[in-house]
């Protein structure tokens, strides 16, 4: 955890997501679920209690029919690269117990399940409330527990969890190169791919190392209708957001009345 | 908490942190220390002066 | 042969029978908040009415609140043992054994609060020490130790414990070496006192709570330390009153208190000015440079401007200026609202400070985050009152707590 690596050479793995493309049908939460061993209740009503890692979130232009608009905005945990220095992310900062660490050679927020001892500090840090609590044991139905994947350990009770990037796909996908006699180091942009990007039926969401020119992403954030979610706070998400709608794109973040949201400052270490 | 604790470092904020807290305990432990020592040997002493009484 | 008395010499006690009816249903609280802290050990969180966005609730905001007003400890501690303040020596043991309830309530809270208690030896262990939650768990803890070490000596007074000759010379030796526990206990406090308050002012994550740096602390680092400083000694007074009220005898003399409250006062004074001060730069420079105005944090109706009023002015400005003047402090009917009033306001400002931090919308598509506690969580928070009484109760009936008490209720 210590290695620091160099900025520009290290990877930064992140996500551009269309919401043009984005219809809200939220295969992503499923794929998400399945993937990644995500318990449920049966009761789901109440979201705040709800675990899951990616979030469809509506958002509407607030105006009357007909002028109403309607965007759907997925949610997954931002790997925030963090305020001033790279690894400073909001919840790693904060974390007692180094519970949650930031990984300097791809640039993901790990989560340690055996390591938190549930103080949900890091939830109060998190602006996106990327971050869950198991409120309770997880309980899969009948025979469902023969279908959890073996490569994503299942959380207790009394921890937090959040979106790994599916970290455990980097693994096996670096596993694979190595049996291959491959440079591990040197996956191909479709080699580790994330379960939601590869769930969405628009194609949405793409995923990539934001640090590589061949990857789609390295193109895509760099479009001018790319925002990132509360980029004001200086969080440094590795999410970023395409959208044509103007005000989707103001309400991706605060600004004063006054303020036009392309003309604040961009707060980002990527455009130096 | 101990350098041998993976997550440690001998870095400035652990000496910092770690040191300030180390000297802490050090100086509430030395205190207990000597107020236990010393009561030990006050009884000593006064037993030994309640035995010339005698 | 005679058995010692348990009841120190020279003062009047109540009967037994009346203090076992007193104690038996101050327990009965006690045990209805030990039920629920067993249930919450055994099913979980799940009992509580916290959810995603209100991570933090009820529980921190009574860790924060205990710890504020169990201030008074370390600082008649500073005062009596460093700056040399000698009067308050009539009133530093019932200080330090509300400080000690104080310090032991948070502890037991903390331990209440985690979702996995069994891995809460994990802070110390695994220590991070760029968290403010770490800094908080070690002086805590340390300063728990140096509390308990300052506690002792009393208990060793009990007439009977005393007839011990190694406790009769360890209480005498404790008391021998207690400004350096004391000196201790200041520092571990400015430090724990103080990332109390980075626990909010570094999550740069919620403009509610972020405040900028000064050194490589938060602002609220300070703020917290200064205002426990400055409301704990009042909550020893307000403590000290009711006892004397309950127990009907005059236990520490006016002047003690007066000297107390006017201390307090000035502490107030500077620290509600600092606290306007640190509003002002954030309300007018942090906040809108993340694109949020004052107001934005105060459009719900539980949390409305209203709340910044009574917490600055009503409850700092006003018994501040109370306490600073004599005839202010001198007129009991005033010393005690200004009390009271600073009292609640510093309980309010660790309120804000975790409450409603998590229920600011950071989102223009989300609302405001609402929060009920469930009886699970009112009952642990209710357990160290209980405790508290008891405690007190015992310490009273028991322990030569106050000095001046044979003086002032001469028995014949
Ligand atoms: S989105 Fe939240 S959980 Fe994810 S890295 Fe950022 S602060 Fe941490
Ligand atoms: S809840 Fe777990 S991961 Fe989050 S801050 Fe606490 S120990 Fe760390």
């Amino acid at each position: 955890m210590k290695e620091k690596n160099d900025y520009e050479h290290s990877k930064r793995y992140g996500m551009v997501i269309d919401l043009d493309k984005c219809t809200g049908c939220g295969s992503c939460m499923i794929g998400c679920y399945t993937e990644n061993n995500v318990p449920f209740k049966a009761d789901e009503t109440n979201k705040l209690d709800s675990i899951n890692w990616i979030q469809v979130y509506k958002l509407t232009n607030g105006k009357p029919y007909p002028e109403t608009e309607i965007s759907y905005l997925p949610m997954p945990c931002m790997q925030c690269d963090g305020e001033g220095k790279l690894g400073h992310s909001p919840c790693v900062s904060v974390c007692p117990a180094v519970a949650t660490d930031y990984d300097y050679s791809t640039g993901i927020v790990s989560q340690i399940y055996t390591r938190c001892f549930g103080c949900r500090y890091c939830m109060a840090a998190c602006p996106y409330h990327a971050r869950k609590f198991n409120w309770w044991d997880p309980v899969w139905p009948a025979d469902m527990e023969k279908y959890l994947s073996p490569d994503v350990s299942p959380r207790m009770r009394g921890v937090v969890e959040k979106c790994s990037f599916c970290f455990h796909r980097y693994q096996l996908a670096r596993n694979k190169a190595y049996y291959e006699n491959r440079q591990t180091e040197e996956l191909g942009e479709d080699e580790y791919q994330t379960a939601c990007a590869e769930a969405c039926p628009t194609g949405a969401i793409t995923f990539g190392d934001l640090n590589n020119k061949s990857h789609a992403v390295y193109q895509l954030k760099n479009s001018p209708n790319a925002f990132r979610l509360l980029e004001r706070l200086e969080t440094n998400p590795k999410v970023y957001y395409l959208s044509s709608k103007k005000w989707v794109r103001r309400q991706g973040d605060n600004y004063l009345a006054n303020e036009e949201p392309g003309l604040i400052k961009k707060i980002d270490k990527q455009h130096h | 908490m101990f350098p041998f604790c993976f997550e440690w470092a001998w870095d400035m904020s652990h000496m910092v942190f770690m040191g300030g807290l180390w000297y802490a305990l050090s100086i509430i432990g030395a205190g207990l220390t000597f107020a236990i020592v010393k009561s030990i040997m006050d009884m000593k002493s006064h037993d030994e002066k309640d035995h010339g009484h005698h | 042969m005679n058995e010692t008395p348990l009841i120190p010499a020279g003062v009047k006690r109540c009967s037994k029978w009346q203090f076992s009816l007193w104690m038996g249903a101050v327990t009965a609280v006690l045990i209805w908040g030990i039920y629920a802290m067993f249930l919450i050990w055994y099913k979980g969180l799940n009992q509580t009415n916290m959810n995603d966005a209100y991570g933090f609730a009820l529980w921190i905001w009574a860790d924060l609140a205990v710890i504020a007003l169990g201030g008074g400890a370390f600082f008649s501690g500073f005062l009596t043992y460093i700056i040399g303040k000698d009067d308050l020596k009539n009133i530093i043991n019932f200080a330090v054994i509300i400080g000690f309830i104080c310090y032991s309530s948070a502890l037991l809270i903390l331990a209440i609060d985690i979702g996995q208690p069994l891995r809460g030896w994990f802070i110390f262990w695994h220590a991070n020490v760029h968290s403010m939650l770490t800094e908080v768990a070690f002086c805590l803890s340390c300063y728990f130790a140096v509390l308990t070490i300052e506690f002792i000596p009393l208990i060793l007074e009990n007439p009977r414990l005393a007839k011990k000759p190694f406790l009769h010379h360890l209480s005498h030796n404790m008391h021998g070496v207690m400004a350096v526990f004391a000196a201790t206990g200041v520092f571990l406090s400015f430090f724990h006192q103080g990332s109390l308050g980075g626990v909010a002012g570094v999550l740069y994550g919620r403009p509610f709570a972020y405040r900028e740096h000064v050194f490589i602390w938060p602002w609220t680092f300070f703020l917290f330390t200064w205002s426990a400083a400055a409301c704990g000694p009042c909550f020893t007074i307000l403590v000290t009153w009711m006892t004397e009220k309950i127990t009907r005898k005059k236990l520490v003399k006016q002047e003690v208190i007066w000297l107390f409250a006017k201390i307090s006062g000035w502490m107030i004074i500077t620290y509600i000015t600092a606290k306007t001060i640190d509003t002002l730069y954030w309300a007018l420079v942090t906040a809108p440079s993340k694109g949020f105005t004052l107001m934005d944090f105060y459009s719900s109706p539980t949390y409305n401007i209203g709340l910044l009023f009574i917490e600055i002015v009503l409850c700092g400005f006003v018994p501040g200026l109370i306490l600073i003047t004599r005839r202010g402090r001198e007129n009991s009917f005033f010393l005690m609202s200004a009390v009271i009033l600073a009292v609640i306001g510093v309980s309010l400002n660790r309120w804000v400070m975790v409450l409603q931090v998590m229920a600011v919308p950071l989102f223009s598509f989300n609302d405001w985050y609402t929060y009920m506690p469930s009886w699970q969580e009112v009952a642990t928070t209710v357990l160290p009152v209980a405790y508290g009484l008891i405690v007190i109760s015992l310490a009273y009936r028991y322990l030569p707590v106050f000095p001046q008490e044979q003086e002032l209720n001469p028995i014949d």
